[in-house]
């Protein structure tokens, strides 16, 4: 039972496929709960579509093919009787490229609300309070309240990852997903996604794919090496950039691989 | 500097020969000719059209534009006192071409959103080879088809006495229609990018709350472009609604009247109009009116498709 409340996600002997395409390898990993997890690694070993499995996103493509156990919260999530709406409900995703939808902001915030709850249940004001909320909880209520009527794509790329990142909290999810959230921001956008990633810590369990090694070491506590589908090392954030146990993982942070 | 070097290692081929030079201006000549030939094809046809009209509106024909205008009464070829009202013809196309797109617009939307979204691979490659040679069947026969095959199985389902109306009219329309929607609605749907179907998955949306909540608001302006090319399709059609709507000039009051369309009138009237006649040139004067409307459909669906590139561009 403790194993099952300090880790929310656990996977044991994943594989999957892209057709004849092994991209992850006999994935074995405990994600704990209520931190910030860094996935590393060099380009195509494997991490966006690891990250792609929690949330079960990776199926949308024919071809996957995933074998192996996924348990999120305690619940494996290749059963049959799990609803894929309720297990992206339970699991958000912020993807590399600021994607709001081309609706207003205010809808961004709600979408979530309307595909979850029957058509006409929602109340105005209780979605008007949810709205405030949540671009309160990521620091762009400010910068908003009097556009949100206006269309979300209209707003800088900066402010349209905080929205993606406020419009998973009124659907209270426990664990949040990023593919490397930043990529696609400056240094001062970076900063700012670093800093509310930061404060939403311990409220949910954060997993962040990154090829920025500086951001893994400066915004993760946990850090996973993974390298051609295989997850090479585990540990601590501080122990594997100081201390690396393998010697692929020493070469890759010293940048001499990758 | 980089320049400099780049081009002492690569010096540039001397290409302005004489000859080279003479090829290439005539080349560009052809392009210019080919490129405006479309504007002066248009303006020629516009001239001549209403050109041929124009008499009418201030020559001693006996013509009255009002009564043109107004009149439902259309008895061209009467030998004393003809009576050209275009109303009823107008209300001819207008029922048709309304009937056509409530059923099209519903079934090549649904059909846009299939091809794009929900099939994949083989299934969809056929669908679309099919539906572009659904597009390419010429319209005489699917008026061959609305005689042949529609007429008597409306006759057999609702009784009506005369199985070529507005409803026949209306779904072999609609049929020459759905094509375009398609290709053009799938291609608005195509345009969406992938990241927004990923942001609702992402958020728990089903597919079918994607296509209404996240694809009908971003190809918004792309499906009524697909809907307007579609009417188009409809009012300018000739052939088909001339087999199909039965030859009527009046006001319909159910969709199992028939009735004459502008375009069929045209068709019908002038192989026995006199040339330079009255009737002649009031047929003319219905291109114009067609031209107009064209014109207005076409000048809409622009405006929408700009209206998409400007906010892209935000």
């Amino acid at each position: 039972m403790t194993d099952v409340a300090q880790n929310s996600i656990r996977t044991r002997d994943l594989n999957l496929w892209y057709g004849d395409f092994q991209a992850l390898k006999s994935v074995s990993v405990d994600i704990p709960q209520g931190k910030i997890t860094s996935l590393i690694g060099p380009s195509g070993c494997g991490k966006t579509t690891l990250l792609r499995c929690f949330n079960r996103i990776n199926e949308r493509y024919g071809n996957v093919t995933t074998t192996g156990e996924i348990t999120i919260l305690g619940k494996n999530i290749y059963d049959e009787n799990v609803s894929l709406a309720e297990l992206r409900k339970t699991v958000g995703m912020v993807f590399q490229r600021p994607n709001p939808l081309p609706i207003s902001i205010y809808e961004n915030i709600v979408f979530g609300q309307r595909v979850h709850s029957r058509r006409g249940s929602m109340n105005r004001r209780d979605a008007d309070a949810t709205v405030q909320l949540a671009l309160e909880e990521v620091d762009l209520w400010k910068d908003v309240k009097d556009l949100l009527k206006k269309k979300a794509t209209l707003l800088t790329l900066e402010q349209q990852q905080k929205l993606c990142i406020a419009r998973l909290l009124p659907l209270k999810p426990r664990v949040i997903l990023m593919d490397e959230p930043c990529s696609a921001l400056d240094a001062e956008g970076t900063e700012a996604i670093e800093t509310l990633i930061e404060g939403l810590r311990e409220k949910y369990t954060i997993l962040i794919v990154t090829h920025n090694m500086a951001q893994a070491r400066r915004a993760s506590e946990e850090c996973i090496y993974m390298l051609l589908g295989e997850i090479i090392e585990h540990g601590p954030t501080s122990e594997i950039f100081l201390s690396p146990k393998n010697k692929q993982t020493e070469m890759y942070i010293e940048g001499r691989y990758g | 500097m980089a320049t400099a070097e780049a081009v002492e290692a690569n010096p540039p081929v001397r290409r302005d020969t004489g000859s080279f030079r003479l090829g290439e201006s005539l080349m560009v000549g052809l392009i210019y000719l080919c490129g405006i030939s479309s504007i002066l094809f248009v303006l020629a046809i516009f001239v001549f059209v209403f050109g041929e009209a124009a008499p009418l509106l201030w020559g001693d024909y006996g013509f009255s534009f009002k009564e043109f205008a107004t009149s439902t009464q259309w008895y061209p070829s009467q030998p004393s006192n003809p009576e050209f009202g275009i109303v009823a013809l107008f209300a001819g196309t207008a029922a048709v071409s309304v009937l056509s797109m409530v059923l099209a617009v519903p079934l090549g939307l649904g059909a846009a959103v299939y091809v794009s979204e929900f099939c994949h691979g083989k299934r969809k490659e056929t669908l679309k080879i099919v539906i572009e040679l659904l597009a390419a069947i010429p319209s005489v026969v699917w008026g061959f088809i609305g005689v042949m095959v529609l007429s008597p199985i409306i006759i057999e389902t609702t009784g009506a006495s005369i199985g070529t109306n507005i409803l026949n009219g209306g779904v072999i329309l609609a049929l020459m229609s759905v094509p375009v929607i398609v290709s053009v609605g799938e291609d608005a749907l195509k345009a969406v990018p992938d990241s927004y179907r990923e942001a609702g998955l992402a958020l728990g949306a089903s597919r079918w709350e994607i296509v209404y909540r996240v694809l009908f608001p971003a190809a918004k302006n792309g499906l009524l472009a697909a809907v307007l090319l579609g009417v188009g399709r409809a009012i300018g059609e000739t052939m088909a609604v001339l087999m199909a709507t039965g030859h009527a000039v009046q006001i319909p009051t159910s969709v199992l009247d028939p009735v004459q369309t502008l375009t069929a009138t045209i068709a019908a009237e002038m192989g026995e109009a006199v040339e330079h006649g009255t009737q002649f040139r009031v047929l003319f004067l219905i291109g114009v009116v067609l031209f107009g409307i064209a014109f207005v459909v076409n000048l809409t669906a622009d405006v929408i498709v700009k209206g998409i590139k400007g906010k892209q561009n935000d």
